[in-house]
């Protein structure tokens, strides 16, 4: 069982089932992993933050230098009008970023490797935005289907064009982030499984490519992550500055 | 051939576990929909709960740091700058107070100097005064000693040639006469005596 790559993503309940309804919530590994990003998030950035020195501690230094990294890539691509979302997009960074680098440990439970996850974060990013841009433009923000410079001839493509790329950005963003990081959990498990089947004399190759593939899944993670808070910057960006 | 067998098994033993793994999983487990509801739940729980506390308390707090330390930076600087500004007048009234003593002191080595120069200018003056009196005096002198020096000398004079003649020729001779001969003579040559 262990072997199989794959059952490094199998969901099971911790605990007793718990039914509210037809709904099965019951607490799995996967909210125990939840929770545990969450709460050193928390942890982390509360005691980050406790003691305002001028000459910071290095938890201060992480929280603060977390803060304005994040700050500073909101204001880049989404401008100062971003800067009530401030909280909800480092929540999110942080919680894919933490997902990911504890998805990074073995014998743990990668969050973000499962579809409904990133999915259901991008749908929530997806219909927030969608609404924002409502709300800032009214039914103007209609015209963020319709580039202009466009030949009038072409036009009808490039609205549907523009339509399809629209509702795709959820499916995109959720699984950009679930392939990455499933495709990485299972190589690395496959070719952990060849360290121990090739033994001592044959595992030395597949050994040096897992350790060359733990460093660059590290790096996968936290990119990963960027890539999805900037992701959520940029469609912010187009809802609140509507370019077209 | 040591390299071919090493990496031959390589691929057979990669052969071997895909059938492994074909034969025992049935796909992946993310699409197994037996726990999206839970997922999906504790997603919203737990990240919900997350973003409301680091919205509320943590993020507030360290953008109140943030700003703190920068406006505390920025007062420190600006403290500094009103110390060097201070130091920098201070440092002007200082050179203004050297000039001006600096001035006064000048000032006042010229009025003694000046004072000094008059002081010496008044005293030379009564001094030539004193100089040109005394010479006058000594002059007024010198004018009344040449004019009776003359009839002192002929009285000289006589009275030499009187005692000359008279141990010359042993009898007294008649004082008269020879007065009238000096005087004679003193006359002829007082031109070249005097100069006058």
């Amino acid at each position: 069982m262990a072997a199989n790559p794959m059952s490094q993503f199998d969901v099971y309940r911790i605990g007793p089932e718990i039914k509210v309804g037809a709904f099965d919530i019951s607490f799995t590994n996967a909210s125990l992993f939840m929770i545990i990003s969450s709460v050193s998030i928390l942890l982390i950035f509360s005691m980050g933050s406790k003691r305002n020195s001028v000459l910071p501690n290095k938890l201060q230094l992480l929280a603060e230098l977390s803060y304005t990294f994040v700050a500073k890539m909101i204001s880049d691509t989404a401008g100062s009008k971003a800067k009530p979302y401030f909280a909800f997009i480092f929540s999110l960074f942080m919680f894919v970023l933490f997902c990911n680098m504890f998805g990074m440990i073995p014998y743990t439970f990668t969050v973000t490797s499962h579809i409904i996850v990133t999915f259901i974060l991008a749908a929530f990013i997806f219909i927030g935005v969608t609404i924002i841009g409502f709300i800032k433009h009214g039914f103007g923000y209609l015209k963020l289907f319709v580039p202009s410079g466009v030949p009038a001839v072409l036009l009808p493509l490039i609205v549907v064009i523009e339509i399809i790329s629209y509702l795709s950005r959820p499916i995109s963003l959720s699984v950009r982030l679930f392939a990455n990081m499933m495709a990485g959990h299972t190589m690395m498990k496959v070719f952990g499984g060849f360290v121990i089947s090739l033994g001592l004399v044959g595992g030395w190759l597949p050994l040096s490519f897992s350790v060359a593939l733990t460093g660059l899944e590290i790096l996968v993670a936290f990119l990963q992550a960027y890539v999805f808070a900037i992701l959520t910057c940029i469609y912010l960006n187009d809802a609140l500055n509507l370019h077209h | 051939m040591i390299k071919k067998i090493y990496f031959q098994s390589i691929f057979f033993s990669f052969l071997f576990f895909k059938e492994a793994f074909a034969a025992e999983s049935g796909g992946m487990p993310q699409l197994n929909p037996e726990f999206w509801i839970s997922q999906i739940f504790w997603l919203i729980l737990t990240f919900g709960i997350m973003y409301i506390v680091l919205s509320k308390f943590i993020l507030p707090k360290i953008s109140n740091n943030l700003e703190s330390r920068k406006s505390q930076i920025l007062e420190n600087i600006e403290a500094a700058e009103k110390k060097r500004q201070d130091s920098e007048a201070k440092l002007k009234e200082f050179d203004e107070i050297i000039l001006k003593s600096k001035n006064e002191a000048k000032t006042i080595f010229n009025q003694t100097r000046e004072k000094a120069l008059k002081d010496i200018s008044l005293k030379k003056e009564v001094l030539d005064k004193q100089i040109d009196d005394e010479i006058n005096k000594a002059e007024k002198e010198i004018d009344v000693l040449r004019v009776s020096a003359p009839n002192k000398i002929n009285k000289i004079a006589i009275e030499t040639s009187s005692e000359l003649l008279e141990k010359l020729i042993g009898s007294g001779v008649n004082s008269s006469s020879i007065s009238a001969i000096v005087d004679d003579l003193s006359k002829r040559n007082g031109d070249k005596y005097y100069g006058n």
